[in-house]
């Protein structure tokens, strides 16, 4: 993925730095976001590639962000992975609804994260 | 007066316990003896005036060959031919009186069975809900997956890549402890958790269920009660077996302060004295004392065993319907689970706030039985103008006087289970053809 710019919206540091491993490893800059304030703020400017966003986050469900971008037209088009629970059929549904291009249940296979996002990058999802 | 088959097995039974023989009963009753033999092995229908003729014969009130207490068995089998879930099986409903006829030991296990099957499904609706809504689990588990999805990349990242960079190397091994310590302290925390979980809160009784039991155990009659200092509600409750429940026990003790506050407005022996003058009469009692209705309605239907006032009960719902307290009354199988008959004096005392309603009901079943209801629906408290109006409505059951009014009123259980299929009031389809 190299050349290939990735957002992470993820509260949780230690898989955050997973993620960040695996995907400069394939080449990709990673822009790593902890919570999401301000985080519409840091797409406009990022303008990335693709958008890992956790559906979990303290401030602002991830679910929210995603309709929010959804609704900004340089945004609307941005391919999302969402990071959902496994188990929790519901919060797929709704990242469905809300316009995720994939989902990734946690606990994931590093390999599976890496090929949805490569998926994704290459227009691919 | 309808008659079903099992009658049979009632008069078999209550003439060998008077010590008769059929012979004798039959020439009283004006039939052969092989006729009654029939009828006792219930493979004859009884006729309204041949019951009549037969309950003088054996010396014996008609009720007492009436369905009686075996109408709750009927309602339980009719709920598990209704809850059957084996594809394909038809229970015969038609038949159900020659079931329980033939086979009154199977019939009671069946019905006992549904019973358990539907608190068991209560229960685990109760822990979906806690699971869904429990913050504290809710957290743990969020802490358990995140734990483990960085445990497994991070796990993965350390095997699958030989030549990583010590510096993330290092980084990865202090996330592996990190998050080891983490798993490891949420684990000892929902272990906690759960210990701490009175093992009586995952009983198959609602609190309010667990009440009734309690109160069932004193004939809903809390001696203590009587008299100006009644005993702190804790000490009533403590220790008693069948409030497992902290819920429960928060139940009791609301039931207790407010059983003490009708006891002391109403003192037992002028209200004992009132009772026997003028009768169970709650308009009266209500007036000599300058009680509300729905006080004296608590009060008869919590006296002491000596009062004379064994057959009575009582049901209070709030204002969605929803029951607070039951009193059953034998004969009058009240609705474990969901709501009564939408014609019940109860529900329209709720549309008729502060109007008493004065009914004699009868109530559907497979020998239809009466009684007298009281109804009252009243604000729970003084509101003032803004705030939202708390209504609760209670309904005084008695047995009916003998003779018939003009106006009875024909109401059910609850609709699953009512034979009345065209009534007007009905929610949804029965399963009594």
């Amino acid at each position: 993925m190299r050349g290939r710019h990735v957002v992470l919206i993820e509260d949780e540091l230690n898989i955050a730095e997973a993620i960040r491993f695996i995907l400069t490893q394939d080449g990709a800059a990673v822009t790593h976001l902890a919570s999401g304030t301000d985080s519409t703020a840091v797409l406009m400017r990022e303008k990335p590639d693709v958008l890992v966003l956790d559906v979990m986050l303290p401030d602002r469900s991830g679910l929210e962000i995603l309709a929010e971008i959804r609704a900004i037209p340089e945004l609307a088009m941005l391919p999302v992975l969402m990071l959902t629970a496994r188990g929790k059929n519901r919060d797929r549904e709704a990242a469905e609804r809300a316009g995720a291009n994939a989902f990734l249940a946690k606990p994931f296979a590093n390999a599976d994260l890496l090929a949805q996002v490569r998926a994704l990058a290459e227009g691919g999802a | 007066m309808a008659r079903s088959l099992l009658t049979g097995t009632r008069i078999r039974e209550r003439r060998t316990a008077q010590g008769l023989r059929q012979a004798d009963v039959a020439r009283t009753a004006g039939i052969s003896p092989a006729y009654l033999n029939l009828i006792e092995h219930n493979r004859r229908r009884v006729s309204d005036a041949l019951l009549a003729r037969l309950a003088e014969a054996i010396g014996l009130d008609l009720f007492a060959l009436s369905d009686g207490a075996e109408g709750a068995l009927f309602d339980g089998l009719r709920e598990a031919a209704s809850a059957q879930t084996v594809r394909g099986a038809q229970p015969e409903i038609d038949r159900i009186e020659e079931f329980v006829g033939r086979f009154p030991g199977w019939a009671g296990v069946l019905a006992e069975r549904q019973a358990r099957i539907a608190a068991l499904e209560r229960t685990v609706e109760g822990f979906s809900e806690r699971m869904a809504q429990d913050p504290f689990l809710s957290t743990a588990l969020h802490e358990v997956l995140s734990a483990v999805t960085s445990l497994r990349s991070t796990a993965a990242i350390l095997v699958e890549n030989d030549a990583i960079d010590a510096e993330w190397r290092a980084r990865f091994h202090r996330t592996i402890h990190e998050e080891s310590l983490r798993l490891s302290d949420t684990a000892e925390a929902l272990v906690g958790y759960l210990d701490t979980l009175d093992e009586a809160e995952s009983g198959l009784s609602s609190p309010q269920e667990e009440v009734e039991a309690w109160l069932a155990t004193h004939d809903f009659h809390l001696a203590a009660l009587e008299g100006p200092r009644a005993p702190a509600p804790e000490t009533l409750t403590a220790g008693v077996a069948e409030l497992a429940s902290s819920a429960a026990r928060t139940l009791a003790a609301e039931h207790i302060v407010r059983a003490h506050a009708d006891a002391l407005a109403l003192p037992l022996k002028p209200f004992l004295r009132a009772l026997a003058e003028d009768g169970p009469d709650p308009a009266r009692l209500a007036g000599r004392f300058g009680a509300p209705l729905a006080r004296v309605f608590r009060r008869l239907a919590s006296l002491p065993p000596e009062a004379g006032l064994t057959e009575v009960g009582l049901v209070i719902c709030d204002g969605s319907g929803s029951f607070s307290f039951r009193r059953p009354m034998p004969g009058f199988a009240l609705p474990r689970f969901g709501a009564g008959c939408p014609l019940w004096p109860l529900y329209e005392a709720l549309g008729r706030q502060m109007q008493p309603i004065r009914a004699v009901i009868e109530l559907a079943a497979r020998v239809p039985q009466r009684f007298l209801t009281y109804a009252i629906c009243q604000p729970l408290q003084p509101t003032g103008f803004d705030a939202p109006q708390v209504l609760e409505a209670s309904m005084l059951i008695l047995p009916a006087p003998p003779e018939r009014g003009a106006v009875e009123r024909a109401v059910g259980v609850s609709c699953r289970i009512c034979p009345r299929i065209a009534c007007p009031a009905r929610r949804e389809p029965s399963i009594v053809t």
